[in-house]
C-alpha cells in the first residue's frame, strides 16, 4: 500500500478474492488501482496483461490453483510469451484450503509454470522475505509468479533478511553434512529439522529456495560439493517442482543421493496444512527422518 | 491507390505470402482485409512514429491467424519493408504464422483464440484510470466466439462501460471444420452482445464505405463497448476461394495462385 501512494501505476486486479488475498483495505483506499474482475481468472490475467501493455504495473490475485491452472494459457500468451510486466500472485497456494479439496490445491502450480519461457516463480518462506522479495518486484519490469500460503506460519527470519539478494538462496544454516532445500512453507519445518539433527549430531545445511525460478543453481552445486547429501522439501507434486530442478542440477554437475520430499502422485489428504505436512512426511520430524536414510 | 483498390493490393501480398511459404490462412486472410485497410488508413491513429508510446490508439489481431493480411497493411503503413513480406513463416524469421510484438506494429502476441477481448479490456480500462483519449480495436474470427473466454472479456467491458473498445467480428460464417451453424451456432450475435451490455452495429465487412460509416457510429456512441457485426465472405476477392471453408488454410497450386493473381489484379484495376 506504501508503493500504491506513491506508483499511480500499480494496479491490482483480483476474481472476487479480495477477502482471501486481504485486499479489502487496499481496494478501499485505492479504489482507482483496483479492478474487480468477478469469478474471471482467465480474463482476469488477460486484462492485466492488457492494462501492462498500457503503461500500468498490475498485479493480478487470485487463488494459486486457479491463477496456475485455469488461467495457464492466458499466463502462457498473454503475460509470458509478450512479455507484459504482470505480477501473478497465487493466493491460498499449495494445501492451505486443507479440506476443500483437490480443486483448490495447487500442487501444480510450480510444474505448470515454470516450464513456461519467461516466466520466474517464486516461493517466500515467511512474511518477512515475502516484503524483501515484493520490495524487488514491484520495482522491476519483468513478469512473475509469486506463490504465497493462506495461513499464518512461524516466522523463518527475524527481520527482513539484510543478505537478501533477488534470486539468490538464502542459506537460513550453515552445515556440512546434509543439505535441505525448500521453499515456501517448508522452509521452516527445514530448519526445525536441521535442529533435530543437530541433536543427533549432524549438521544440516538449510538453504531458502524462494527463487524457484531462476533457480540458483550455483547455490545446489556448491551443496553437492560441500556436502554429502541433499533433501528437498516442497508444497508441491512430485512431478516438476523443485524437488525435480534440483536432481536436475545435481545429476548435471555432482551427482550424489538427493530425496526429494514432496505431496504423492494423489490427491491430497484433507485436514489442516500442518496435519497434511506430517501426513506426508513433510514436516521436521519427516524431513529430518529422511535426511538420516540419505545419509546412511 | 485510393481506399477501395488497397484491399485487393493487400490480398495480392497474401497471396504471395501464403504461395512463397506453402502455410497460412489465406481464407480468413481475404474476408478480414476491408476490415484492416480501414482501420489502418482510416480509422486508427496509430504510425510508426507513435507506436512505441502510449497515446496511439491499440489493435488486436484476436483471430491471429489471419497474420498474412495484418503484415500485408502494416508493411504498407511502413512498419517495416516491405522485402520483409518474402521472410514469412521462413525459417527464423519473426514474422511467423500468428502476432508476435517481435514485430514492429504488433503490440500482443496472439494465434490461441479467445484471448484478445479480455486484453483489449485491459488496454481500454488502462485508458480509462490514466485519463487517456486511445481508443482500443480487436478483431474477432466468428468461430472463435465459441471461447468462454471472449464472454468472460464481454462481460467485463459491459460492467466497465467502456466506450473506448471496439470489437469487430469477421462474419465469414465458416470456420475450420465448415460452417459456424453447423460446427456452433452463432446466430443471435445481436442477442448476446446485448445482453452483455454492449452497443451492437452491423456493417459489410467487405465494403470499406460501409465499415467507415460503422466505424464512425462506433466511436460517436458513448456509454457502452460496441461491437460490429461484419458480414464478410471468406476468401473474399478470388472466386473460386469464396465462401469455401477448405480455403481456410489451404495453399494454392500454381495454376490456382495465378487464377488468384489474375482475379485480384482486375478487381484492383476495376476499382480505380
Amino acid at each position: 500500500m506504501e508503493h500504491a501512494k506513491e506508483d499511480k501505476t500499480l494496479t491490482v486486479l483480483c476474481s472476487d478474492s479480495r477477502g482471501s488475498a486481504s485486499l479489502a483495505p487496499f481496494a478501499q483506499a485505492f479504489p482507482e488501482q483496483f479492478v474487480e474482475m468477478g469469478i474471471a481468472e482467465q480474463s482476469l490475467v488477460s486484462t492485466a496483461a492488457g492494462m501492462a501493455r498500457c503503461g500500468l504495473r498490475p498485479f493480478a490475485a487470485s487463488p494459486a490453483s486457479f491463477l496456475s491452472t485455469r488461467s495457464m494459457e492466458q499466463v502462457k500468451v498473454d503475460v509470458a510469451y509478450s512479455h507484459t510486466n504482470v505480477k501473478l500472485i497465487g493466493i491460498s497456494g499449495g494445501i492451505s484450503y486443507g479440506a476443500l479439496g483437490m480443486t483448490h490445491h495447487s500442487a501444480q502450480d510450480i510444474a505448470a509454470l515454470a516450464s513456461i519461457p519467461g516466466l520466474r516463480v517464486y516461493l517466500p518462506s515467511d512474511r518477512f522475505l515475502t516484503q524483501a522479495l515484493m520490495e524487488v518486484l514491484v520495482q522491476d519490469n519483468d513478469p512473475a509468479y509469486i506463490r504465497v500460503g493462506r495461513n499464518a506460519v512461524e516466522d523463518v527470519y527475524d527481520a527482513v533478511p539484510e543478505h537478501f539478494q533477488m534470486d539468490k538462496a538464502l542459506t537460513v544454516k550453515e552445515g556440512t553434512d546434509v543439505t535441505l532445500i525448500a521453499c515456501g512453507e517448508l522452509v521452516r519445518p527445514a530448519l526445525d529439522a536441521a535442529l533435530l539433527l543437530e541433536e543427533k549430531g549432524i549438521s544440516a545445511r538449510v538453504l531458502d529456495m524462494y527463487c524457484v525460478k531462476p533457480l540458483d543453481r550455483e547455490a545446489v552445486r556448491k551443496a553437492a560439493r560441500e556436502t554429502k547429501a541433499i533433501v528437498t522439501a516442497e508444497e508441491h507434486s512430485i512431478f516438476g517442482g523443485l524437488g525435480s530442478m534440483v536432481s536436475q542440477v545435481v545429476g548435471e554437475s555432482h551427482p550424489l543421493p538427493v530425496k526429494n520430499l514432496a505431496l504423492p502422485d494423489e490427491p491430497a489428504i484433507a485436514g489442516k496444512s500442518a496435519e497434511v505436512f506430517a501426513h506426508y512426511g513433510l514436516d521436521a520430524q519427516g524431513i529430518a527422518k529422511a535426511a538420516r536414510e540419505v545419509l546412511a | 491507390m485510393n481506399l477501395q483498390q488497397k484491399p485487393y493490393a493487400l490480398r495480392l501480398q497474401v497471396l504471395d505470402m501464403v504461395y512463397r511459404a506453402k502455410t497460412g490462412h489465406i481464407g480468413g486472410d481475404f474476408s478480414v482485409c476491408d476490415i484492416l485497410n480501414v482501420l489502418y488508413n482510416k480509422v486508427m491513429d496509430v504510425t510508426p512514429e507513435n507506436f512505441s508510446s502510449v497515446d496511439h490508439d491499440h489493435f488486436i489481431l484476436s483471430k491471429g491467424h489471419s497474420v498474412e493480411a495484418l503484415y500485408a497493411v502494416l508493411a504498407d503503413r511502413g512498419f517495416f519493408p516491405q522485402e520483409d513480406l518474402c521472410t514469412v513463416s521462413q525459417f527464423g524469421s519473426k514474422y511467423i504464422g500468428h502476432p508476435n510484438n517481435k514485430v514492429n506494429g504488433i503490440e500482443m502476441n496472439s494465434g490461441s483464440l479467445g484471448h484478445g477481448l479480455s486484453v483489449g479490456v485491459g488496454m481500454a480500462l488502462a485508458g480509462k484510470r490514466q485519463g487517456k483519449s486511445y481508443l482500443v480495436y480487436v478483431v474477432l474470427g466468428d468461430g472463435e466466439l465459441a471461447e468462454g473466454s471472449v464472454w468472460e472479456g464481454a462481460m467485463a467491458a459491459g460492467h466497465y462501460k467502456l466506450d473506448n473498445l471496439c470489437a469487430v467480428v469477421d462474419r465469414n460464417r465458416l470456420q475450420i471444420s465448415g460452417n459456424t451453424e453447423e460446427v456452433m451456432a452463432q446466430d443471435s450475435q445481436d442477442d448476446r452482445w446485448a445482453a452483455f451490455g454492449w452497443h451492437t452495429l452491423h456493417a459489410r465487412g467487405n465494403d470499406v464505405v460501409d465499415l467507415e460509416r460503422a466505424f464512425q457510429e462506433a466511436k460517436d456512441f458513448r456509454g457502452k463497448p460496441t461491437v460490429i457485426l461484419s458480414d464478410t465472405v471468406k476468401g473474399c476477392g478470388v472466386s473460386f476461394m469464396e465462401g469455401k471453408a477448405e480455403w481456410h488454410h489451404k495453399v494454392p497450386t500454381q495454376e490456382e495462385y495465378e487464377r488468384a493473381k489474375q482475379e485480384l489484379l482486375e478487381k484492383e484495376a476495376a476499382a480505380q
